[in-house]
C-alpha cells in the first residue's frame, strides 16, 4: 500500500518532532535560569555533557542512574495504555526494596543465587500488589487512580520508615535507621568487564518485554481496545477490570524490581535512600516516551545523564545541587504543555505529503 | 431580523484534496436568496466537505465563494458568521447543564466582560416573539427532547443575525413529527424572505416536501441540480447513486418450528442517574425471526440495548440465550454467537485511533489465525482478513492501516457490520442500523439483516424509524415507559394503533 506509508511516517514523525522541539525549548528555558543564577549556560551544557556522556566513567554513572528509571517509567507507561494515569512508581520501588530486603534477611544463609531470585520475586510481588491496590480502587470503587497511587506513595514511605526504625532495625545503624545488611555474598554483581550492575540489563529487558507484550500479544491488543474505548471493550466482552488489575500488577512489578536492585546492588539494606525520587522521575520518562516502552530506554539514559551531571555542576559552576531538578521540572512542564500541540500540525504535514 | 433579502451565495469550482484523496472536484453550487436548497449525496460524496469549505472550516485548494456576486474570503467559521452564514451541525453543540438563555448568550461573537443578564434576557425574549417557534428560555438544555434542542440550535444561529443557514443532517436526531415541524418553520421563514436554507440530508421525502431546489453530489462532483418541483424522487435517487434504484422486496423464508433463542423475563434496568427506565420487560425472540421494537426514543430502549451489549447491568430479571443464562463475557458471547450493532458505532464499538484492520478484528483477534498459539498477534493475518472484509463489504477508502475515525459515518457502519456479520451469528441485537446512512447503504444493510434472519438468526431490532421496523420485522412490539405495551404481526399492522401506543394513549 503506497498510500499507507506516508500516513504511518506522519504518525511516527509528529511525536518525534514535538518531543525533540520540547526538549530544545526546555534547554533554552533552563539556560535562562542558569544565566540568572550567574553561570554561563553554554559552559553549563558542556559540563553536563562531559559529566553525563564524556567519558567511560561518566557513561557508567549515567547508565547506573538510567537503570531504575527504565523500570519506574514502566509503572506509568503500562497503565497508560489502558488510559490510566498512575504515578505510584515511588511506592512500588519502596515496597519492592523493603520486602526484598526482608526476604533476603529471612533466608540469608541460603545459596546467593536462591537469595537473589527470592528477593527479585518478592520485590516484584510487593511492588505489583502495591500498584494493584490503586487499580482495584479504580475498578471496584471508581476512585481516581492518579490520586490514590500518589497517596499510596506516602503510605509506602511511611511504612518503610516505620519498619526500619522498629521491627527490622539494625541497632548499629545509628543515625541512618536501616535494616540489617543482606550480606556481601548476596549482593548482585557487576556486568563482567564493567562497573555496571545487572540492574541495567533488567531495565532494558523489561522494556523490551513490555513493548512486546503491548504490541504483539492478545493481552496488549485487548488493552488497546479497553484503553481506547471502554464501551467497545464491553461489547467485545473483554474483562476490563481484569485487564486493569493485571496491567497494574505488571507495572508495579517493574517498580518493585527497581527497588530490589537498589537494595541488592547498591545499598545492601533497605532504608530511606530507596525513596530517591526514581519513581517520580520515571513518570517524566514515561511522559516523554509517550508510554512507548522502547522509547523509554533512550529517554531514561538521557534523564540519567542529567541526574548524573549534578555533582560536577555543583563543583565547577557553584550551582546548587537541586539545579538538575529544576531542569527536570522544566522538561516536565514543557512536555505537558506540548501535549496540546498534537494534531495542530497535522494539516501542514498532510499537505507536505501530497 | 435585519431588512432585505438574504444574500445570494455561490461556490465556483471548489476543489478540496485530503492527501491523496480528492474529496471535491470543481464543484459549482448556488444558493439563491430566500430559497430552501437541499444538498443530496451518498456517504462520502463530499457534502459535508463542501459546506465546511463554505464555512471556512476547511480551506479549498481551488475555487471561489461569491456573496451577491462579490468574491469573499472566509478563513474560519467566525468569518462566515460576519457574512451572516451560520451552520447547525449534525451533533448538538449546546452545553447541556446550562439554560437556553445562557447558551444563546455565550454564543454571541462579542460578549461584554460583565454580562447584564436582565438586559440579555429582555433582548432575547423580544427576539423570541418574532420567531415562528418558541422555546422556554429558562429551561435547562439537558431537560429538552432532541427536537427542542435542534430548535435551540437553529434559534442560536438566527439570534446571531445569520441570514444563510446551513444544516448538516438536522433531522437525523429527530422523530418524523419533530422533523416536519422544524423543517416546516424553516420553510415558512424562507417563504417570508427572511432566510436562505441549505440542508444536507439523505431523506428524499423531506427534500420533496420542503425544498425548492436540489443539488446532487456524487464522488466529490456535482452530478445534477434543479427545481424540486420538476424532479421525481426516483430521478434524485438515480442521480445520487448513479443508477436506477429499486427497493428489492426482501425474500423471506418461513421456518417450520419456533425455537426460542433469546428470552427476556421481567427485566429491570436503571439509567445513569438511578431512575428505573426499563420496568419489567418480557420478550421472547425465536429462531429466524426479526422482532422490531418501536417507540419514541427515551423510553428505555437505549438502556435495554446496553444491557444486551454488556455495557450495563440489569438490576433484576433473567436473560436466557439459547436456554442458557446470559453473561456478557467474551467466552459466552462467542459461544452464543451473539452480535451487536448499536447506534453511533464509532463511539460505541470502535476505537477511533486504532486502524481499520484492528477494529475489524475486535471479535476474533484472540483466535487463530489472528492469534498465533492463542497469544501472539499476527499483523499480516489481521491485514489479510481486513482486505477480505473491506472488499466484501465495500468499505471506502480501502486502506486497512488508516485510523477508523478517518472514515465517513457510513463506512464506519459498514466496517462494524462486516465485523459483526462476517462470522456465524445466532442472535443479533441492532439499534437504529441505518441512522444517517444513504439510500444504497441503508438498502444494503437491511438486506444483510434479512439475510441473517433467513439463515435462522434471531434478530432484535430497536429503531426510531417505524417504516424500517415494519419493513424488516416479523413481529412489532411497542415500548413505552420501560415496558412493552403492544404487540402485533408486522404485515397488516395498524399504524394508528401503533402510534397511539407509542405515545402511551391506550384508551
Amino acid at each position: 500500500m503506497s498510500i499507507a506509508v506516508p500516513q504511518t511516517m506522519n504518525k511516527a514523525l509528529e511525536p518525534f518532532l514535538i518531543i525533540v522541539g520540547s526538549l530544545m525549548v526546555s534547554m533554552v528555558l533552563f539556560g535562562v535560569f542558569v544565566a540568572l543564577a550567574g553561570a554561563d549556560p553554554f559552559e553549563v551544557y558542556q559540563t553536563m555533557y562531559r559529566a553525563a556522556f564524556g567519558t567511560t566513567f561518566s557513561w557508567q554513572n549515567t547508565l547506573i542512574r538510567a537503570a531504575p528509571l527504565m523500570l519506574t517509567a514502566l509503572c506509568t507507561a503500562l497503565p497508560g495504555h489502558l488510559g490510566l494515569i498512575i504515578i505510584g512508581g515511588e511506592g512500588a520501588v519502596v515496597m519492592g526494596g523493603l520486602f526484598a530486603a526482608i526476604a533476603a534477611l529471612a533466608i540469608q544463609t541460603a545459596p546467593p543465587m536462591v537469595v537473589l531470585v527470592t528477593m527479585a520475586l518478592v520485590g516484584m510481588a510487593a511492588g505489583g500488589l502495591w500498584l494493584t491496590i490503586g487499580g482495584a480502587l479504580r475498578h471496584y470503587r471508581a476512585v481516581n487512580e492518579t490520586i490514590s497511587s500518589l497517596l499510596l506513595n506516602y503510605i509506602a514511605i511511611a511504612l518503610l520508615n516505620h519498619l526500619v526504625t522498629s521491627t527490622f532495625r539494625d541497632p548499629e545503624s545509628l543515625n541512618h535507621p536501616s535494616t540489617h545488611h543482606i550480606g556481601e555474598a548476596n549482593m548482585i554483581g557487576a556486568i563482567p568487564g564493567t562497573d555496571l550492575h545487572w540492574g541495567l540489563v533488567f531495565g532494558i529487558v523489561a522494556c523490551v518485554i513490555a513493548w512486546f507484550l503491548m504490541h504483539h500479544t492478545v493481552f496488549g491488543f485487548a488493552s488497546q481496545i479497553a484503553g481506547g474505548n471502554v464501551r467497545a471493550a464491553q461489547i467485545a466482552g473483554l474483562p476490563v477490570g481484569r485487564l486493569i488489575l493485571i496491567i497494574c500488577l505488571v507495572a508495579g512489578a517493574a517498580g518493585g524490581l527497581a527497588g530490589m536492585v537498589e537494595v541488592a546492588a547498591i545499598h545492601g539494606r533497605a532504608n530511606d535512600t530507596l525513596n530517591a525520587n526514581y519513581g517520580y522521575a520515571g513518570i517524566l520518562v514515561a511522559f516523554v516516551a509517550r508510554n512507548n516502552p522502547l522509547a523509554i530506554i533512550p529517554v531514561a539514559v538521557l534523564l540519567g545523564g542529567i541526574r548524573a551531571s549534578s555533582g560536577l555542576l555543583q563543583r565547577s559552576h557553584e550551582l546548587p545541587d537541586a539545579t538538575v531538578l529544576v531542569m527536570q521540572g522544566i522538561i516536565f512542564l514543557v512536555i505537558l504543555f506540548s501535549e496540546t500541540l498534537y494534531g495542530r500540525f497535522s494539516r501542514l504535514q498532510k499537505q507536505e505529503v501530497s | 431580523m435585519t431588512d432585505g433579502a438574504p444574500p445570494d451565495l455561490q461556490a465556483l469550482g471548489i476543489t478540496k484534496r485530503f492527501g491523496p484523496l480528492t474529496a471535491l472536484k470543481e464543484v459549482n453550487f448556488r444558493l439563491r436568496s430566500s430559497r430552501f436548497h437541499a444538498l443530496l449525496g451518498e456517504n462520502g460524496a463530499g457534502k459535508s466537505t463542501l459546506v465546511k469549505c463554505i464555512m471556512g472550516y476547511y480551506h479549498s485548494d481551488a475555487g471561489t465563494i461569491l456573496l451577491d456576486q462579490q468574491p469573499v474570503t472566509i478563513r474560519n467559521p467566525r468569518d462566515a458568521q460576519t457574512f451572516g452564514i451560520g451552520m447547525v451541525y449534525q451533533q448538538f453543540t449546546l452545553i447541556p447543564n446550562m439554560t437556553i438563555l445562557e447558551n444563546l448568550v455565550i454564543s454571541k461573537a462579542k460578549l461584554n466582560s460583565i454580562i447584564n443578564w436582565q438586559e440579555e434576557e429582555f433582548q432575547l425574549t423580544e427576539f423570541m416573539e418574532k420567531m415562528p417557534f418558541k422555546v422556554p428560555l429558562s429551561a435547562r438544555v439537558s431537560s429538552l427532547a432532541a427536537g427542542e434542542k435542534q430548535k435551540v440550535e437553529i434559534l442560536k444561529q438566527l439570534a446571531l443575525q445569520n441570514r444563510i443557514l446551513i444544516l448538516d443532517e438536522p433531522t437525523s436526531v429527530l422523530t418524523p413529527q419533530e422533523a416536519d415541524e422544524v423543517l416546516g418553520h424553516l420553510r415558512a421563514m424562507t417563504l417570508a424572505r427572511q432566510l436562505s436554507v441549505l440542508i444536507i440530508t439523505h431523506k428524499l421525502r423531506e427534500v420533496a416536501a420542503f425544498a425548492d431546489e436540489v443539488t446532487v453530489l456524487r464522488k466529490g462532483q456535482c452530478v445534477g441540480s434543479g427545481q424540486v418541483s420538476e424532479l421525481k424522487i426516483s430521478q434524485m435517487a438515480e442521480m445520487m447513486v448513479g443508477s436506477e434504484v429499486t427497493v428489492k422486496p426482501k425474500h423471506r423464508t418461513v421456518l417450520s418450528k419456533k425455537v426460542p433463542k433469546l428470552v427476556l423475563q421481567d427485566i429491570r434496568v436503571k439509567d445513569d442517574i438511578g431512575v428505573e427506565v426499563v420496568r419489567g420487560l418480557h420478550l421472547t425472540i425465536h429462531e429466524g425471526e426479526i422482532v422490531g421494537v418501536a417507540g419514541v426514543s427515551g423510553n428505555g430502549q437505549r438502556e435495554l440495548i446496553e444491557v444486551l451489549a454488556g455495557q450495563r447491568r440489569a438490576v433484576a430479571g433473567t436473560i436466557r440465550v439459547q436456554g442458557q443464562p446470559f453473561q456478557p463475557t467474551r467466552e459466552k458471547i462467542m459461544q452464543h454467537k451473539m452480535c451487536c450493532l448499536p447506534e453511533e458505532p464509532l463511539q460505541n464499538t470502535c476505537v477511533g485511533r486504532m486502524t481499520v484492520s484492528e477494529n475489524l478484528a475486535f471479535r476474533n483477534f484472540d483466535v487463530e489465525p489472528h492469534a498465533v498459539g492463542g497469544w501472539l498477534i499476527s499483523r499480516p493475518a489481521l491485514r489479510r482478513s481486513a482486505f477480505e472484509l473491506i472488499e466484501r463489504y465495500n468499505i471506502k477508502p480501502p486502506y486497512p492501516d488508516i485510523p477508523i475515525q478517518s472514515l465517513s459515518g457510513g463506512n464506519v457502519q459498514r466496517a462494524v457490520l462486516a465485523r459483526e456479520l462476517s462470522a456465524e451469528v445466532e442472535i443479533l441485537i441492532i439499534a437504529n442500523p441505518c441512522f444517517g446512512l444513504d439510500f444504497l447503504a441503508t438498502e444494503e444493510i437491511r438486506l444483510q439483516i434479512v439475510a441473517a434472519r433467513n439463515r435462522g438468526t434471531a434478530v432484535l431490532l430497536i429503531s426510531e424509524d417505524l417504516d424500517e421496523i415494519l419493513e424488516l420485522s416479523d413481529r412489532t412490539v411497542v415500548m413505552f415507559n420501560g415496558q412493552l405495551v403492544y404487540e402485533t404481526a408486522s404485515s397488516g399492522a395498524d399504524l394508528a394503533i401503533i402510534g397511539r401506543h407509542m405515545t402511551g394513549d391506550t384508551t
